[in-house]
């Protein structure tokens, strides 16, 4: 059973195609990570699961509702965390989620009650009365998801919940989602993280200009982006370093970037022997422009 | 049934936002008596009525007016707020009806509106303004301004809706000074040079202050013309007009933010 199914979306902004032929299947009750760069077609994708805009061409169904003909049945099954924290920043965050509840067609005694399991759940019972324009980001996102869970939808879609949070509100959301999932529902998450979605998804599908190109398992894409990268900045020697080393040099920076093969100890081993002085070496995973390289052989689009 | 009661949940939206900070809607219902106080007597003094009458008496009929229309301000300004930092979306992302977002904005503004509208008449009264005509009339009056809010609210959603960034609602913020003097509000248009008072006539904010006046039993500073004959059917007839443009735009806006 699939939870969500996209065939051939197409979606056109003027020249732009923001969807071109874009699939998608999640199975039920995952998270599923929807990877790819600014202006990739994340968000499109999104919005046309979510209702929220018609495609040009194709056809997609969520929880089992065709989007276009059973629009209201979709809108029944989903909660929508977009992009900007779409909570009322004057109310509080209990007349938020009981406003949200009430539209949902709940009545203020269970709109109550479920706000208050709710607030709950998400750590912010503390901060309940207090007008959202006072919380955190991190806070505000727990909220915007808590919003979108009213009636524990089938489907939930996050659109880039962590950008612009620091790291512990980023850990803070990734524990919300975490519980999300664990309750059934299953979550479309969109990032450009690679290691979010490492951390987060059992699925991931990297996309481009609209199109899916690559997909698998986190495990999988990692195997095919290569391992981590080591940076080693060098007082001289850079070129003669980076060739036995099978890296790339930047004179500029002095610095030398090496795919990590076989283990770091080879890396130094090799440096040893050349009898330069490390000035720093930094151990970092690949980012998301290193892994489009590998994936696509192209620059990712910016 | 359900897109009526997801508007009044949003109308109690607002209503919630007026008691956790009252300042903003205080502050204008402070600004609509200070322009009273600076237009009924710092300029008040220096302008005549033609045919007659008190200035105060004139001028009352034409703040309210203005007020109903000044409120395009608000509309725009918390409908692109909305739009811009993507609640719209949630709603709409939501099982309600799609009127439910502009029904909220409709009985929230309304009331914001009666509430300026009840201010107006109680300091009118204070500085010396008269109701000269029967109850019936007056609540007639009262209506046809309302009726002018109305209409005026649907230009807002539409603005509102169609440029989600802030730049419209500053156009609209400048755009409601001139369209708002350059009518018989403030002062009587045979006062202008000709061309002038011919446009300030057709202003539909004429109508409906031209014939508040009428209905007040206020001097209307107009000794014949179209206007002055028809205000009052004048004064219905724009404002339903005006709606029936705006309100079908509205919804098509509403509809284009799925393309």
């Amino acid at each position: 059973m699939h939870a969500l199914i996209a065939e051939g979306l197409r979606k056109r902004y003027g020249d732009l195609a923001a969807l071109d032929g874009f699939d998608l299947h999640v199975p039920a009750g995952v998270i599923h990570g929807l990877l790819g760069p600014n202006g990739a077609g994340k968000t499109t994708a999104v919005k046309a699961l979510a209702t929220l805009i018609d495609v040009d061409e194709g056809t997609a169904s969520v929880a089992g509702f065709d989007v276009r003909t059973q629009a209201g049945r979709v809108r029944r099954s989903i909660g929508l965390v977009g992009q900007n924290a779409a909570v009322d920043e004057v109310l509080s965050g209990r007349q938020n989620l009981v406003m949200f509840a009430r539209l949902y067609g709940l009545n203020s005694a269970d709109a109550r009650t479920r706000a208050d399991g709710l607030l709950g759940t998400f750590g912010l019972a503390d901060a309940a009365d207090r007008p959202v324009k006072t919380y955190s980001g991190g806070m505000r996102r727990r909220l915007d998801i808590a919003a979108g869970l009213i009636l524990t939808p089938a489907v939930l879609f996050l659109d880039e919940p962590t950008t612009g949070l620091d790291p512990r509100a980023r850990n803070e959301v990734w524990t919300s989602i975490r519980e999300v999932a664990a309750r059934g529902t299953t979550v479309l998450l969109t990032t450009q993280y690679l290691d979010e979605a490492d951390q987060l998804a059992s699925g991931v599908t990297v996309v481009d200009h609209g199109r899916v190109i690559a997909e698998g398992s986190p495990e999988k894409l990692k195997r095919q982006v290569g391992g981590d990268r080591v940076t080693i900045t060098l007082h001289d020697g850079i070129e003669e370093a980076a060739r036995r080393l099978g890296g790339e040099a930047d004179r500029e920076s002095g610095t030398i970037t090496v795919e990590v093969t076989s283990g770091l100890m080879a890396i130094v081993r090799t440096l040893d022997e050349l009898g330069v002085a490390v000035e720093d070496l930094q151990l970092r995973r690949p980012t998301l422009d290193e892994a489009f390289l590998k994936l696509t052989g192209t620059e990712a689009s910016r | 049934m359900t897109t009526l009661r997801a508007g009044w949940i949003l109308t109690r939206r607002e209503l919630a936002h007026w008691r956790r900070e009252p300042w903003g809607p205080i502050f204008g219902l402070v600004f609509s008596i200070m322009l009273l106080l600076v237009f009924g007597f710092l300029f008040g003094g220096a302008i005549t009525v033609p045919g007659g009458g008190d200035y105060i008496a004139f001028l009352l009929p034409g703040m309210m007016a203005l007020s109903m229309m000044f409120g395009v301000e608000t509309t725009a300004t918390k409908m692109a707020a909305d739009a811009g930092k993507g609640i719209t979306d949630r709603f709409r992302s939501m099982p309600i009806g799609s009127a439910s977002p502009a029904l909220g904005r409709v009985g929230a503004d309304m009331t914001n509106s009666a509430a300026e509208l009840a201010v107006l008449l109680v300091g009118g009264l204070a500085i010396g303004w008269r109701i000269e005509s029967d109850p019936g009339s007056a609540a007639l009056a009262v209506l046809l301004l309302l009726l002018l809010r109305f209409s005026m609210l649907w230009i807002g959603i539409f603005v509102g809706l169609t440029f989600r960034g802030g730049g419209a609602t500053a156009a609209v913020q400048v755009l409601v000074w001139p369209i708002g003097f350059l009518s018989t509000a403030i002062v009587s248009a045979e006062t202008m040079p000709a061309w002038l008072g011919a446009v300030a006539a057709w202003n539909p904010l004429s109508a409906t202050a031209t014939a508040a006046r009428e209905l007040f039993g206020n001097p209307t500073g107009m000794t014949g013309g179209v206007l002055a004959d028809h205000a009052v059917w004048l004064a219905l007839g724009w404002p339903l007009l005006l709606a029936a443009i705006f309100i079908p735009l509205s919804a098509r806006a509403y509809r284009r933010l799925r393309d």
